[in-house]
């Protein structure tokens, strides 16, 4: 086979197809238990509100608009529906936030009206607007990928931090952190 | 294998949990009047990520998302917008991992200098072998 005959191959080279498999097969199983996380990040991290203005979800609140976000204070962004029953989980922790005097503003995905009423009703109504996305266009402007999904606005209208999926008590802390983070 | 029952089911539910009974957006199923435009829109869904359903296409998805995003992507083009400008604009929002069309940037360059090293080298190696034998 090879040109130059070699009189005594090396022995190490005879283990290296078995490396590069037993390599192969390493990569196969990180890929397989560790799995790259699914979840896809808003780019616009960082980035000013892109703007909107969406019809009231709910009788019993406003429309909501990017300009009525900036107001000088952080707010909380829900992105929820009522179909969805991980945002019943969260509805507690929303609840607390808003007890401590967090301004949350909601916008209901793919949702009929009497649907909102009927999950407000159910888990409570933190929200100062809701605004509703019946074709999840601005859920597209945002970034959002799903619900629910929270983002932490600034002052200014810039977006300072995305939740992806339910609040639980113990993401509590961290939201309240960013929302600090976001009044310097 | 806890971890995996857990995945196994979360696969399960997650179509569950994605049942809204609202009308589908305007273009989710509606191809647009042009043909020239339609076909714009079309090549341009066949190469962006479904979000919901990754893996799939936009336009192979019948996630919801899916409908929403194949609608706002054929007004875009109907508005008149250039098909890279549309992918753009989804990338400025969901990252690269959108767009299934591989672009050169400072983290993939290697993936695409990669294959011509390699290349190089067996060219470099077999031209050894062969005059090796020549001689």
């Amino acid at each position: 086979m090879s040109g130059a005959p070699d009189p005594k191959p090396r022995r190490w080279a005879m283990w290296l197809p078995l490396a590069l498999f037993a390599g192969f097969v390493g990569l196969v199983l990180i890929g397989l238990f560790r799995p790259a996380p699914r979840e896809v990040e808003s780019a616009l991290i960082g980035k000013p509100l892109p703007a909107f203005a969406l019809p009231p979800a709910s009788a019993s609140r406003p429309g909501l608009a990017s300009s009525e976000m900036g107001g000088g204070k952080p707010r909380l962004l829900n992105v929820f529906a009522s179909w969805c029953i991980p945002c019943a989980v969260e509805a507690p922790q929303l609840a607390a936030l808003a007890r401590e005097g967090v301004a949350i503003d909601g916008i209901a995905i793919r949702d009929r009206r009497e649907d909102v009423e009927a999950f407000l009703t159910r888990n409570g109504n933190p929200f100062a607007r809701i605004g509703a996305d019946d074709v999840s266009a601005v859920q597209m402007a945002l970034g959002s990928s799903g619900v629910p999904e929270t983002f932490v606005v600034d002052g200014k209208g810039v977006i300072r931090y995305q939740h992806i999926g339910e609040i639980r008590p113990e993401h509590v802390a961290l939201l309240r952190r960013k929302l600090e983070e976001a009044a310097r | 294998m806890r971890s995996f029952l857990f995945a196994a089911a979360a696969l399960i539910a997650a179509p569950l949990m994605a049942q809204d009974t609202m009308p589908p957006a305007p273009y989710a199923h509606r191809q647009l009047d042009d043909p020239a435009l339609e076909a714009k829109a079309h090549d341009l869904m066949l190469t962006l990520r479904c979000l919901k359903c990754q893996g799939q296409s936009i336009a192979d998805s019948d996630a919801k998302m899916a409908g929403d995003m194949r609608s706002q992507v054929r007004q875009m083009i109907a508005a008149g917008e250039e098909p890279e400008a549309v992918r753009g604009w989804l990338i400025e929002r969901y990252g690269d991992y959108v767009s299934y069309a591989p672009r050169i940037t400072a983290l993939t360059w290697p993936l695409f200098v990669l294959p011509l090293v390699l290349l190089a080298l067996a060219a470099l190696l077999l031209r050894r072998r062969f005059t090796g034998r020549r001689s």
